[in-house]
């Protein structure tokens, strides 16, 4: 359904910070494929989810989502299609704002906006039910303004705004790298729960290699603007974080693995 | 009694300049946008009124739309310069108010433009009404008068208008993209015709009470929009401190038209008190600083405690 060919991108071109950040990228997702991505700093993981969301786009290659071609299809345009969770929980939603008027926002994603109630009663009643999967009591709160909420408790909410208009691929961009462990899992088991109730496509970076093969069918390893290491199904499932860090040794040539990757 | 009647006249001021302060607000909190090209729309909504009057003959209801109009053009230059040209928000405002201030003069053909001895929507409405030596009063003070219920009248038109409009789903696209752009992007909303949306309503807003403004003091002139985004800040805050940020729109709309009454008022008060004209700007430059420092100082005294314990 998600088809990157070849797909190329320089930050700062003839510049001295010139970094090539994708180099030659593929991939091909299947429907209702989960697929996490991990990869050192600088792998081009975050730029690959903003070159398919649009934030950026590439010098060379194409993205093609479910047979329509994107790659150059303005940020907003495309946003119809695609469900966004940012590593800021002050990123996905808008502080200023009430809750309900955040998921009102979020509810109306791909349709006309015109001069009606931003608002209805009705749409109320359907933001209560949905709020209340959550299990964070914000189902009594819907005008409060969202600034009032934890990180946690934002991300929550932006997981649930970028699935209330069921978009053909969910982008989540190191969404729990932000929150204490105890919430991150909450919502890692959030973002599970929302995908296979959903039946989403979704796309998932992370540091911690034990949720990168804990979540989802497929894992996909980045190193310098490409795919290194590709695996899915029963492959998958047994895996361990040794052998991905023993992966990850040999592609980057003896190089150690940083840091964040080894605690976590 | 001057002075109650000093104070009086500035309330009927304040409402005039009231829906500035409200274009002022549209831009500078809810599109987190510094725009200003609010004192270029201010003084052309002046000037054509006065042109439109004076040279054309026109009904000066007429002229508040055209000039309206003319101002939601300036906005939409504004936007254009920064959402298509990508020149910085403070840049764009700038050179529209720089741009327009040629163009007011070219309108007029001069520097300023009297309406004395023509109709304006102040008289026209007291020639309506009975004489003032009829009703026991005088004619200034029935001017006043009449000055003050068309300024309530058009508050109280425009702040419904307003509220109905940030309520709307495109208003609510417009408030949340002064918030957070991303966000608002990733619901596929186009951010640069929100931005350039608000403020074609701001400078229309702004350019409608410069022509209000123009017919109560009965005189346009090129300079009047100097310092129009000071005054809108002036009123803005003095309404926040006043009523404390309050939480209904409709209502922090309304604490903003009484900012901009208190503050024609404060000036009414410190020029009986002695206070040089010339030095009005000044004052106001100096009492909108320390306003808007406030908050921001009250925040580092909490940090600087924290970071004790």
């Amino acid at each position: 359904m998600l088809k990157i060919t070849n797909l190329y991108k320089t930050f700062n071109p003839n510049t001295v910070n010139e970094k090539l950040v994708l180099n030659g990228l593929n991939l091909d997702l299947k429907d209702g494929d989960f697929v996490t991505i991990i990869g050192g700093n600088g792998a081009g993981k975050s730029t690959m989810l903003n070159m398919i969301a649009g934030v950026h786009f590439p010098d060379e290659g194409s993205i093609v989502l479910d047979g329509e071609d994107i790659t150059y299809l303005p940020e907003y345009k495309r946003a119809k299609y695609l469900g966004r969770v940012f590593q800021d929980p002050m990123m996905g939603t808008a502080a200023n704002m009430e809750i309900q008027e955040n998921l009102a926002l979020a509810y109306r994603r791909g349709k006309k906006r015109g001069l009606s109630w931003g608002i209805t009663r009705e749409e109320k009643e359907l933001y209560v039910e949905k709020l209340k999967v959550l299990d964070l009591g914000l189902e009594t709160r819907l005008t409060n303004k969202v600034g009032l909420l934890s990180g946690g408790q934002r991300q929550a909410l932006t997981l649930l705004m970028a699935a209330l208009q069921k978009p053909k691929l969910l982008l989540l961009d190191e969404h729990t790298a932000a929150l204490d462990p105890k919430t991150a899992q909450k919502v890692l088991d959030l973002s599970e729960q929302i995908i296979a109730e959903n039946s989403l496509t979704a796309l998932m970076v992370t540091h911690n290699m034990k949720n990168a093969i804990q979540y989802g069918n497929r894992l996909i390893m980045m190193y310098e603007g490409r795919i290194i290491y590709d695996v899915s199904g029963e492959e998958k499932k047994k895996l361990h974080v040794s052998d991905l860090l023993e992966k990850f040794q040999s592609a980057s040539g003896g190089e150690f693995a940083n840091d964040r990757m080894i605690l976590s | 009694m001057n002075i109650v009647m000093a104070m009086f006249g500035a309330a009927s001021q304040g409402l005039t300049w009231a829906i500035l302060a409200l274009g002022v607000y549209l831009t500078f909190r809810i599109l987190n946008f510094a725009d200003m090209s609010c004192e270029g729309s201010f003084a052309l909504g002046g000037c054509i009124s006065a042109v439109l009057i004076v040279k054309m003959g026109w009904n000066p209801y007429l002229t508040l739309i055209i000039a309206t109009l003319a101002g939601m053009a300036a906005g939409f230059l504004t936007g254009f310069l920064h959402t298509k040209l990508k020149i910085p928000a403070i840049l764009s405002g700038i050179l529209t108010m720089i741009g327009l201030y040629s163009v007011n003069l070219r309108i007029m053909g001069q520097a300023n433009t009297s309406l004395l001895g023509h109709k304006t929507t102040v008289s026209l409405l007291k020639d309506i009404l009975p004489e003032a030596s009829s009703l026991g009063m005088k004619d200034s003070t029935m001017q006043t008068w009449v000055t003050m219920g068309i300024g309530i009248v058009f508050s109280i038109t425009v702040i419904a208008l307003l509220y109905w409009c940030f309520g709307t789903e495109i208003g609510c696209c417009i408030r949340a993209t002064g918030n957070n752009e991303v966000m608002v992007r990733a619901q596929g909303v186009n951010t640069d015709q929100m931005k350039t949306l608000g403020l074609i309503i701001s400078n229309g807003l702004i350019a409608f009470s410069g022509a209000l403004v123009t017919q109560s003091q009965g005189f346009a002139d090129v300079k009047m929009g100097v310092g129009a985004i000071v005054i809108g800040l002036a009123s803005i805050v003095i309404g926040e401190v006043m009523f404390q940020k309050p939480k209904n729109f409709a209502f922090r709309l309304f604490s903003i038209v009484i900012g901009s009454i208190i503050y024609r008022i404060i000036i009414a008060i410190v020029l009986q008190l002695g206070l040089n004209t010339d030095d009005l700007k000044l004052f106001t430059a100096v009492v909108v600083a320390i306003a808007l420092s406030i908050p921001n100082l009250k925040k580092n005294k909490a940090y600087v405690r924290k970071g004790v314990n």
